[in-house]
């Protein structure tokens, strides 16, 4: 076993991160679900920028990290406020089941 | 940086709760799965010298948004959809194996890349990160000196969400007009 982990163990766990969030949004119907596999590939993402920030000895990637939180708490927020619209209208969140652009 | 045996047990840990979020048929345990899984990360930026990221993650993502998502899930009785497992039938079967053979190959190219030497170590002096100051300080001066701009659009950008979840979120009254 090597004595030290370096950025490719990071990179890796990323990456599976990344694939079972997409594993999330490809196999699940439940659009609550779907909205939590987009978050865990953003974490995973985050995960590699500081991994990044760390290897390369630049803050930068932390600063990102920043952005990156803000706009995912802004997808949530307006993702879930329009899962309960079409809740209301349909009485389903299963994505399969919203086919319309019309309520 | 962290040994490889702690990196390799938080790993674990984060892996497997990133699968049991997947793999659960209660939205709830969902979500609990998630806050585990971003403790974990949580952890992972403190060993990788970024304390502040680290508590932002904790309040930011394990705190708001999983209570924005519990709060949802509770409020539309979407705990107890259909299990994962009959989610998909009939003739649309056949997604799930291209899902899988989709991720597969993500995995596997990844995991190739990296058995091929993984990232260019050459020239990067990595015994800075160690040293880096990435104190709460630091990261506002990094924040309001380089990426001001940035930073005025992320104001904007919350400012539409918060628009557009008001405009979802309104319920017209009864004999409103329609429009």
């Amino acid at each position: 076993m090597p004595s030290a982990v370096n950025i490719n163990w990071y990179i890796a766990l990323s990456s599976i991160l990344f694939t079972i969030g997409v594993l999330g949004v490809l196999l699940r119907r439940n659009a609550i679900i779907l909205f939590m596999s987009v978050e865990l590939m953003l974490n995973s993402a985050n995960l590699l920028f500081v991994a990044f920030a760390r290897h390369l000895g630049q803050l930068d990637g932390q600063v990102l990290v920043f952005f990156v939180i803000t706009v995912a708490a802004a997808e949530v927020a307006v993702g879930l406020a329009l899962i309960v619209a079409i809740f209301r209208t349909k009485k389903s969140i299963n994505i399969d089941e919203i086919n319309l652009l019309k309520g | 940086m962290i040994h490889p045996i702690p990196f390799l047990l938080l790993a674990a840990v984060a892996v497997a709760a990133a699968l049991g979020m997947l793999l659960s048929h209660n939205a709830v345990h969902s979500a609990l799965y998630l806050v585990l899984n971003f403790i974990t990360v949580a952890i992972f930026y403190l060993a990788l010298n970024a304390p502040f990221i680290a508590m932002v993650q904790v309040t930011v993502y394990a705190g708001a948004i999983v209570v924005l998502f519990l709060f949802v899930i509770m409020l539309l009785g979407a705990e107890r959809l259909r299990s994962p497992v009959d989610e998909v039938r009939g003739p649309e079967r056949f997604h799930r194996y291209t899902a899988i053979l989709l991720a597969l190959v993500l995995v596997g190219v990844a995991a190739y890349l990296l058995f091929q030497g993984g990232v260019d170590m050459t020239g990067v002096d990595t015994t800075a990160g160690a040293t880096l100051d990435a104190s709460p300080q630091a990261l506002g001066l990094a924040l309001f000196q380089s990426y001001v701009f940035p930073f005025q659009v992320t104001g904007v950008l919350l400012l539409a969400a918060i628009a557009g979840v008001v405009i979802f979120g309104h319920t017209k009254k009864r004999g409103e007009d329609n429009a």
